[in-house]
């Protein structure tokens, strides 16, 4: 009697854990859903507006745009990619197919470690000092895609590391008894075959380096200089592809116009702003699954 | 014949050596880049000591903020107490916050319903990880900070304010590192629980938690090296005001929130300056010591799992 009293009361026990475990994933799933929908829609009537994407940046009038800033993150984004995906698939290669277990290993294992939990801004400090101050280049698009590359090379490491240790033994094996070096066996089979998992994971950290602010304040700076697309001059300040020139991103840009406060129609700039940061960073999660999965399909199809 | 072989490998063996060394150059060049910020950050963090002469105790338990000026004795106003303790709150408050909702979900998604987990919900939390620290920073200013004044009175700004918005930016990562290590615990424990007649309940309470204890703690301390190093979303949102913190919901200032707002008005060399660099260095440390600690942990943890 008393057992079965006690088993009635684990069960109803077990009916209420589950009712608050849905719950609790309720309401996150609501709550983020929420946010997104917030972000998009309260910014929404800027998203269309060619006026606001391609326009100048005020300081102390309405109406600014934010022209130079859409292009400085793309053109940012493009050259931390570029920096960061030889130096990390080399690292990652390192890592997983060449390391032996080790003082040498764990050290290195440890230092990339401790570079992804370190805070962007004591990384964009860094880079002030080095690039900026001690090298001499100034708030510039260079010292900010090195920034952005110290940001990014662990995260990168990582997702392609796992990516290469998630290809089975027997691949690496086949490729080893046929005579291929370890090199060759990771370029020709292993890279292939993690490729889907790679591209997914470099689409997703552009992503994530696309809307970094902290580590972008003191490299490449908080100004946007307007930029002039018929001007081929690599020293002038106008000219977009020049990379000593200072460069504010929209992250940046949202973080300072708040800061300062002084631009009139701050609430509208603003949420325009982060609802077309929002929707690049959803379109790279998109693009991420949908390229995966193509990669992958191709792959298995062959 | 053992000759000729031994010829036919040199080719092999270069190459293999070429990819050992282009390999390991990249893994050298950042380790000499990591190893060169901690050394310059360090050298630059311990001026205010050597250069500036202030002594180190009143650097940490000091609570005036006003490195323009100086005390009594001649020494700088340079108390960074308020900041730690502000830091130090954030980080506790918005792990405090932020666990229930990731230990909830991530039981969810391991034990409940693991077919909505890895179809809805994990890439769910991938776009919430996603999302920029400045956009977290200005939907808090927009809807955390007149939320917390409606009923806390003052301007909104504070603990309280920063410590949701960072439950928010820590719950993806405190998640996903649950769900791993609830996953990693062995089948055949949940097996013999049910063996045993426990309802699903008893099994996640009695055998599945305590059996992910440390993975679980893993994640709640990457959580909180997170939180105790993002600048701008808090900057935002905390209020900025260097005094230690007396309420959650007064002005409050962070390690972060000082250096973001104050490193670009200071010219190098000032004293100002260089204590900013040694609240950058406090920065530093703190993560490295959170390194150390998830280190121990599994460290500890590993024979058992």
């Amino acid at each position: 009697m008393a057992s079965s009293s006690a088993s009635a009361r684990a069960r109803r026990q077990d009916h209420i854990a589950t009712g608050v475990l849905t719950a609790i994933v309720a309401v996150i799933c609501v709550a983020l859903v929420a946010i997104v929908v917030y972000i998009v829609g309260s910014g929404a009537g800027k998203l269309f507006d060619v006026s606001f994407l391609t326009g100048k940046p005020q300081q102390f009038k309405a109406g600014g745009g934010i022209g130079p800033e859409l292009f400085n993150s793309f053109y940012l984004l493009v050259l931390t990619l570029l920096l960061s995906l030889p130096l990390s698939l080399g690292a990652a290669i390192y890592l997983a197919e060449y390391a032996h277990e080790g003082p040498v290993t764990t050290a290195a294992k440890t230092i990339i470690e401790t570079l992804s939990s370190l805070p962007s801004i004591v990384v964009g400090l860094f880079g002030m000092l080095f690039f900026v101050l001690q090298l001499g280049w100034g708030f510039s698009i260079m010292s900010g895609a090195l920034a952005l590359t110290m940001f990014n090379l662990p995260i990168l490491t990582r997702v392609i590391q796992q990516a290469l240790e998630a290809v089975p033994r027997d691949q690496r094996d086949a490729g080893l008894a046929l005579g291929l070096t370890r090199w060759e066996t990771t370029i020709h089979i292993l890279i292939p075959s993690a490729m889907p998992a790679i591209v997914t994971g470099v689409i997703l950290s552009a992503g994530r380096v696309f809307g970094e602010a902290a580590a972008l304040i003191y490299t490449a700076g908080q100004s946007a200089p307007m930029l002039d697309f018929t001007n081929f001059d690599l020293s002038s300040a106008s000219c977009p592809w020049n990379v000593w020139r200072p460069a504010e991103t929209l992250a940046v840009h949202i973080w300072k116009i708040n800061s300062e406060g002084v631009v009139p129609d701050l609430a509208a700039v603003s949420s325009g702003t982060a609802a077309v940061l929002m929707v690049c960073i959803l379109a790279f999660n998109i693009i991420a699954r949908i390229v995966g999965r193509r990669l992958e399909r191709r792959l298995t199809a062959e | 014949m053992a000759k000729g072989e031994e010829k036919a490998l040199r080719p092999k063996r270069a190459i293999e050596r070429r990819g050992l060394a282009i390999t390991g150059a990249c893994v050298l060049l950042v380790a000499v880049l990591v190893l060169t910020l901690i050394f310059m950050v360090a050298s630059r963090g311990l001026a205010t000591f050597t250069t500036d002469g202030t002594p180190f105790a009143s650097f940490m338990t000091g609570t005036t903020w006003n490195p323009h000026q100086n005390d009594a004795n001649g020494i700088p106003l340079v108390g960074a107490l308020p900041m730690i303790a502000g830091s130090f709150s954030v980080t506790l408050l918005s792990c405090l916050i932020a666990l229930p909702f990731a230990l909830g979900s991530a039981i969810f998604v391991v034990e409940v319903n693991p077919t909505f987990g890895t179809r809805v919900f994990q890439p769910l939390t991938e776009l919430l990880v996603g999302i920029p620290s400045v956009v977290f920073g200005l939907v808090g200013l927009r809807i955390i900070v007149p939320w917390t004044r409606s009923w806390a009175g003052g301007t909104g700004y504070g603990i309280l304010s920063g410590s949701i918005v960072l439950a928010f930016m820590i719950l993806p990562t405190v998640t996903s590192l649950s769900i791993d290590a609830i996953r990693a615990v062995p089948q055949s424990y949940r097996d013999g629980s049910y063996g045993l007649g426990c309802t699903r309940w008893q099994t996640i309470a009695h055998v599945v938690l305590p059996s992910a204890s440390s993975g679980i703690l893993t994640a709640v301390i990457l959580g909180m090296t997170r939180a105790f190093g993002e600048a701008l979303a808090v900057q935002m949102v905390v209020g900025n005001a260097a005094q230690i913190p007396t309420s959650l919901t007064t002005p409050a200032a962070t390690l972060t929130s000082v250096i973001t707002t104050s490193m670009g008005n200071e010219a190098m060399g000032t004293v100002y300056n260089d204590v900013l660099w040694s609240l950058a260095l406090v920065l530093l440390i703190m993560s490295l010591v959170f390194i150390l600690i998830i280190h121990i942990i599994g460290r500890k943890g590993a024979p058992r799992g």
